[in-house]
């Protein structure tokens, strides 16, 4: 059965959305999946919120544009109010609790709360709260390989801050053990 | 083979004129175009091109005539309202039998309009561009690999029959990245033009690139020259995707990011025992008339799918002639249509409404 999985990452421009979404379709296309992210763009961006779609899946990719998400990541509130209701009975909702403080209503979705902020703050992992979501994502959902991660994460990352490989290594594990 | 590699649809075709031997650049920024003129300002001056930001899509447009006129790869591009100011200039350069390529990244209009993918343009890049009569050969790419691919078949097309080309692309596929794969060698044998003016050095007849022609005699003339070459195009450079055709009874025809949806729609309603089918026009004029006309020997029905109010189903209605029904549904002022909607149609037309 051919499988496919509609992501959306909502969050402020300066956490890492598009980042955290080039990292899921890289390691989609090391598992030789068809992939598509397709970013916001224009005065939606420049209004501070930021949200990207990427969409991994065996088959061609229709529309990249994910209205109805499989798995939404909420960065911050108002992402998570915008989306909370788009999201597939059954789908998934990651929430960042640091930035989030209200809850999911719905009872036919899974969420995981998550403090990532405040734990990547911790771990000296600033910037890093998006990629725990991801790491939990990953263990939950399976859509990619971790080795697969490992190498998208070493593919984004440009050599000039290669000393982030490492932090966003950190990142994805301290989110499976999450 | 070449690595895969994630590109934003812009950049890709970019890097594709790069590699095509294109190294002049004319251009003025407008979203969601944008990134195409910021690749080329990185990395023309790199490689001994010129980019160059006009003061106006006007002015560029006219830049791209005059280095068309001398004979090298030029290109310009930009967004809908963009698209618009150049027509002048288009006119010109078809008017003077010049090849050129002009990248419309489509956003929803008329007027400044929005800033969403749309493909409201159709029209203006089929039917008229500016004035007079002219035709332009249009492409529409559905992938990024094809923003890549077809920037290349653009610039050989136009040269053969010295035409402007056009990509119509839009926001969506601009905006988004896939894995694409570039060519590993791409033969930059750009064929000579004994017809530009890049100085005769005494040793030939000076060229003159013109498009004034006071003696309505010599203009007729001229135009039906031009019309013999249409012809040819119409004859040799049609394309069209087949997408489950063979046996379907009802056909969506669509191009460009709406013909992604109507794809998933169609697997959809073959999942539900529809046979459904997809012709997706890759050249947009010439039209593929020859592909709908084929499929008519199976098809009852035929679905166009477009992001607009209804234009390319004229041109489906004009090859299918009335002989079979032709609806339309369409998306409009920035919205990507569901494959769900799509789907919905399909099955009305299959009598299977829920």
């Amino acid at each position: 059965m051919a499988k496919t999985t509609n992501i959306l990452m909502a969050g402020f421009g300066g956490q890492g959305i598009l980042f955290a979404g080039k990292v899921t379709a890289y390691a989609g296309l090391f598992d030789k999946k068809e992939i598509s992210w397709l970013p916001s763009y224009g005065p939606e961006m420049r209004g501070g919120t930021c949200n990207c779609s990427v969409v991994v899946s065996d088959e061609p990719i229709g529309s990249p544009l994910v209205t109805a998400p499989d798995l939404l990541v909420a960065m911050n509130r108002p992402s998570l109010e915008k989306f909370v209701d788009k999201v597939v009975p059954g789908g998934t909702i990651l929430v960042d609790s640091t930035m989030i403080d209200i809850k999911v209503e719905r009872t036919d979705v899974n969420v995981y709360y998550i403090d990532s902020t405040r734990i990547a703050d911790e771990e000296g992992l600033k910037g890093c709260a998006i990629i725990i979501l991801l790491g939990k994502a990953f263990k939950e959902l399976g859509f990619v390989t971790a080795e697969s991660v490992d190498k998208a994460i070493n593919k984004v990352i440009p050599p000039k801050k290669a000393a982030m490989i490492e932090l966003n290594q950190k990142a994805i594990k301290i989110g499976m053990e999450a | 083979m070449a690595e895969k590699v994630l590109m934003k649809g812009n950049e890709a075709l970019a890097e594709a004129a790069i590699q095509c031997g294109c190294r002049h650049y004319f251009g003025y920024p407008i979203t969601p175009q944008t990134e195409i003129a910021a690749y080329m300002s990185k990395r023309m001056p790199k490689i001994g091109g010129t980019f160059l930001q006009a003061e106006s899509e006007i002015a560029a447009i006219n830049m791209v005539l005059g280095a068309s006129s001398a004979g090298v790869r030029a290109m310009t591009s930009s967004s809908s309202p963009g698209v618009s100011l150049k027509s002048e200039g288009v006119s010109y350069i078809a008017g003077s039998d010049l090849p050129a390529l002009i990248i419309n990244v489509q956003r929803g209009g008329p007027g400044l309009g929005g800033i969403q993918p749309s493909q409201s343009d159709y029209w203006q890049a089929t039917k008229a561009l500016g004035h007079g009569d002219f035709q332009m050969f249009v492409l529409a790419p559905s992938t990024i690999q094809e923003m890549v691919d077809f920037v290349k078949l653009a610039y050989e097309v136009g040269e053969k029959y010295r035409v402007p080309s056009m990509i119509l692309s839009d926001g969506m596929l601009g905006q988004m990245m896939e894995p694409v794969e570039f060519p590993e060698k791409n033969d930059q044998d750009i064929p000579e033009k004994p017809w530009a003016t890049n100085g005769h050095q005494n040793k030939r007849k000076k060229n003159i690139i013109n498009s004034l022609y006071i003696e309505p005699q010599e203009l007729e003339d001229l135009i039906n020259e031009r019309y013999q070459r249409y012809e040819l195009i119409m004859e040799n450079e049609q394309r069209a995707e087949e997408f489950m055709t063979e046996d379907a009874d009802i056909i969506v025809v669509a191009f460009g990011a709406s013909s992604r949806v109507s794809r998933s729609a169609v697997h959809m309603a073959r999942a539900q025992g529809i046979k459904a089918g997809l012709i997706r026009p890759i050249t947009l004029w010439p039209f593929p008339d020859k592909t709908i006309k084929k499929s008519m020997d199976t098809a009852s029905k035929y679905l166009v799918v477009e992001m607009n109010k209804g234009q390319m189903v004229d041109d489906v209605r004009l090859v299918v002639e009335g002989k079979k029904p032709v609806e339309f549904f369409g998306r409009t002022g920035g919205i990507i249509p569901t494959p769900d909607e799509v789907l919905a149609q399909i099955k009305k037309l299959a009598g299977k409404e829920e």
